[in-house]
């Protein structure tokens, strides 16, 4: 065993260069390799060659650090290693990996940065350079921001193809033949005689091995796995009730909690009484936690039961507690001293909308839930010097650290075991849920305590998308929209969140603006401006984050002008794109649906354009005005990801970030009274159901330079493109959030 | 008192009013069924009880009055149900966490309601709350599933 694990050292620490493969520049810290964690955890006879290939005599396993929230995570980043090293990924282990600096993500803190994604200026190579130093010292492991595929794409495929290449010179020493006459395919090397070598056979030999490095990948062309639909490698046990959740996880001598904290978030609690609750059958334990009370109990409902049971004097909310309030509050921002951000400031907005006519329109933008369906819940267990949490999270490494520092354990202490999430959407990027379980630890060691939320507590416990309020200006002359200038008062994300990690937010809150200030139109005079209302109830990253609203508001307005100057609204964003790959996203838009056609009596159609994430996304949704109310009819979406890695995934990430994306827009808010949500469950909090979905069709093209993300991109033209179809329909224009507080869907 | 699921006997102590999710998720250890909402909204904790769909969350232990199917007994990854193998067909799942219950609530649909129309495959699955926006697809599986239960 010492062998292998002195040799397996010895090959990583070669290995590991071509890893992080020739991003090596700027400070010492950020040279420096980071450890491959998988070393500290080999079991005898495992052999890892990088952070994501191990090969034990049992089989291969894949590591797949990107957490998977149903987006599909685990399988892309599976088939992203096996196209180079040529195993069949129905026959290998996935497992997430250990939390680890190894796994740092060295693109997705460029997205905080004001970097326009088609810009390729030297500032911006410069500033994303700058983003992903920052990545690696943070040990950045994140999932989000739709940054798992432009992340991985080099990273995974390099670490097949060294891995691949080192079993290959093992065979290579073992049968004296030369690299031309080996073949690999489905996790062995196959010889001239047709005969194999099994990987698993090999690895002993090739661990011994200088690892191979600097292979050509593989051309998209001669791709062998990326680029197809694939089974993805979860949807077996998802349809068959067989895939273990974080909620699911058993193990010996489990005890099942819930947690009850101020539903006015911040408000701590001044007492409690649990007299009544104590007494109720199977409770073993009622304890106070930072922000109120756990009940530990025998069964999951019978927590439920006796949290209900506690009798619980909760201080006041230390925010603005109540809806009105709040909206004056982003009104009042709109203010030169809370000015956030002006990263688009084209010609003279000023002077261009001086005199004359101008185009005004205030628009406005409720807070919404997160609520994926499995709700917070965590495994914790800790022993002497031990803390283990098994959980669904996109921010293993937080977790990690800041259950270390509250149980009073060093990090090393602290072990992570990644789950399978029922949905997140950005909620399992933070750890609240895991601090809460890991207090209750602290009063009951040696005990597996599995702590679960009830959906109420989910919901008055979510960190929301934030409220916005916009205003816009604007002109229009000779059939053209001339001026442009959009105000976003919105609280910063960002500094929301990042606070929560212990992280600092330096700079403007690019999340305010993104998905407006960086849109692909050469207007004359174009403004946007960012102004950062001051924090109120906390709040985070929600699907596609910023743009999630900012597409609304940017795209409303947008087609406020075009109805205003009497242009078509496809064809004058035609003419105003400055982006050729934007440009053919839009016509091919216009092309599936037919655009310009006759719909016939009540029926209505619109289009918005969204460039989030680096990705242009395009949709035309067409609604009927019946008697009952507006039906959604049918949605057609044109996205250009750069490259399709499994047009079946594609497809569903695409339609699901519509669906979402309408859902909300139609049918959601979060209100808020003395700082408690008024929405604590789905009757309140309807998203899209079945009967409401249209017909969506989607086709992915393939002009972007670069590849890109596609769990996010697919939300933000949604809104927009519906509410712009209903004014097509029946000339009411639709400003405010949720729809249906203007219009009856049926 | 005395449960019949997936064909085993189980004799558990519990509370008359233990919603049956309960039961079956803590008691049991049968976790196909999910928790989603407790009231009946979102429809993942749909079983069968003598081929019909409940929601579990809301039937109380003491009120169960036939055998319980969940999805583990509807079919397993090597003898799958004709309507999980549609979903597996069409690659309906994201998340999946709804899925259990999506597919129990088709299986038993189609059983009472075997050649649907698209009105009628929308109205039985409304009930089921998806969040990451399958619904397409389950409309597809749930035709899919239909043809294949029929022969055809």
């Amino acid at each position: 065993m010492g062998r292998v694990r002195t040799i397996a050292r010895r090959s990583f620490l070669v290995g590991s260069a071509a890893v992080l493969g020739g991003v090596a520049f700027g400070t010492y810290l950020y040279k420096r390799e980071v450890e491959n964690p998988l070393l500290d955890q080999l079991a005898p006879g495992e052999v890892a060659f990088n952070p994501y290939v191990m090969i034990d005599a049992d089989g291969i396993t894949l590591i797949t650090p990107r957490a998977d929230v149903g987006q599909g995570a685990y399988s892309v980043q599976a088939h992203l290693i096996a196209e180079e090293l040529d195993v069949d990924v129905s026959q290998v282990r996935l497992d997430p990996g250990p939390p680890a600096a190894a796994y740092y993500n060295h693109v997705v803190a460029a997205e905080g940065m004001p970097i326009a994604a088609v810009s390729d200026s030297f500032f911006a190579q410069a500033g994303r350079g700058a983003a992903d130093v920052a990545g690696k010292l943070l040990g950045l492991q994140l999932t989000g921001g739709s940054s798992t595929v432009p992340d991985m794409y080099d990273r995974l495929r390099e670490a097949g193809a060294m891995a691949r290449e080192t079993l290959v010179a093992a065979a290579m020493a073992q049968t004296g033949m030369a690299r031309e006459q080996l073949e690999t395919a489905d996790g062995a090397v196959n010889l001239p005689d047709g005969s194999r070598l099994s990987y698993v056979d090999l690895a002993a030999a090739a661990a011994a091995l200088e690892p191979v490095q600097d292979t050509p990948l593989r051309r998209p062309s001669e791709w062998r796995q990326l680029g197809q639909a694939h089974q993805r490698s979860d949807i077996v046990p998802k349809s068959t009730g067989t895939q273990d959740y974080g909620i699911d996880m058993q193990m010996a001598g489990l005890v099942y909690a819930t947690t009850r904290t101020n539903p006015a978030r911040g408000g701590g609690m001044r007492g409690y009484d649990a007299a009544e609750a104590e007494k109720m059958r199977g409770v073993q334990a009622i304890l106070p936690i930072r922000e109120g009370i756990a009940v530990v109990a025998d069964n999951t409902w019978r927590a439920f039961q006796a949290a209900v049971a506690v009798n619980c004097d909760w201080g006041d909310s230390p925010y603005i507690g109540e809806t009105e309030g709040q909206i004056a509050a982003l009104n009042a921002s709109f203010a030169k001293d809370q000015q956030d951000s002006r990263f688009r400031d084209d010609g003279d907005v000023e002077a261009a909308l001086g005199d004359g006519e101008v185009v005004e329109a205030s628009y406005q933008i409720p807070y919404l839930a997160h609520a994926p369906l499995e709700p917070m819940n965590v495994v914790v267990k800790l022993g002497a010097g031990r803390l283990d949490i098994w959980t669904g999270t996109q921010i293993p490494r937080f977790v990690q650290v800041n259950a270390a520092k509250l149980a009073g354990l060093e990090a090393e202490q602290v072990y992570v075991h990644v789950l399978m999430s029922g949905g997140s959407f950005g909620r399992r990027l933070e750890d609240d849920y895991v601090l809460e379980a890991v207090e209750i630890a602290q009063q009951m060691p040696d005990v597996p305590i599995k702590m679960t939320w009830s959906r109420e507590e989910d919901f008055t416990h979510d960190f929301p998308r934030p409220m916005q309020v916009a205003r816009a200006r604007g002109k229009v002359a000779q059939g053209e929209v001339t001026a442009f200038d959009l105000g976003i008062s919105a609280t910063s994300v960002t500094e929301s969140s990042l606070g929560r990690l212990g992280q600092p937010a330096m700079g403007p809150d690019v999340a305010i603006v993104a998905g407006a200030w960086d849109q692909p139109f050469a207007i004359p005079d174009y403004r946007v401006t960012g102004y950062r209302a001051p924090a109120m109830v906390p709040v985070s990253s929600w699907r596609s984050v910023g743009a999630s609203g900012n597409g609304f508001l940017h795209e409303s307005f947008m087609d406020e002008l075009c109805h205003a100057a009497g242009a078509d609204p496809l064809q004058e964003r035609l003419r105003l794109c400055s982006h050729d790959v934007s440009r053919k996203v839009l016509k091919t838009v216009g092309e599936m649906s037919g655009w310009g056609g006759d719909l016939g009596p009540r029926r209505g159609r619109g289009v918005a354009f969204v460039l989030a994430f680096g990705v242009p996304v395009a949709q035309v949704v067409e609604v009927t005005d019946t008697d009952d109310g507006i039906r959604l009819d049918r949605v057609f979406v044109a996205v250009d990801v750069g490259r399709v890695l499994d047009p079946v995934n594609f497809e569903a990430q695409v339609t699901g970030g519509v669906i979402w994306g309408l859902g909300h827009a139609m049918n959601c808010e979060l209100t808020y009274e003395a700082g408690v949500p008024q929405q604590d469950n789905y009757h309140a909090f309807e998203g899209m159901r079945l009967y409401q979905t249209p017909e969506i069709t989607v086709r992915g093209l393939e002009n972007g330079e670069k590849i890109r993300g596609i769990g996010e991109p697919g939300v933000p033209p949604a809104a927009p493109a519906l509410a712009n179809a209903i004014f097509d329909a029946t000339g009411q224009r639709i400003r405010e959030m949720p729809f249906d507080k203007h219009v009856r869907f049926v | 008192m005395k449960l019949n699921v997936n064909g085993k006997d189980h004799e558990v102590d519990v509370e008359d009013d233990m919603p049956l999710l309960w039961v079956l998720r803590d008691e049991l250890g049968i976790t196909g069924p999910k928790y989603g909402c407790g009231i009946g909204q979102c429809g993942a904790c749909t079983v069968h009880i003598d081929g019909i769909a409940v929601r579990s969350c809301q039937l109380a232990a003491a009120d169960v009055d036939g055998d319980v199917t969940t999805i583990e007994g509807l079919g397993t990854p090597q003898s799958m149900h004709a309507v999980q193998a549609a979903w597996v067909d069409h690659q309906v799942a994201q998340c999946g966490y709804c899925q259990s219950g999506q597919i129990m609530q088709a299986a038993s649909f189609l059983d009472l309601n075997p050649d649907p129309s698209d009105d009628q495959i929308d109205a039985a699955m409304s009930g089921n709350l998806c969040r990451c926006g399958t619904y397409p697809r389950i409309r597809a599986a749930v035709k899919t599933a239909a043809s294949k239960l029929q022969g055809v």
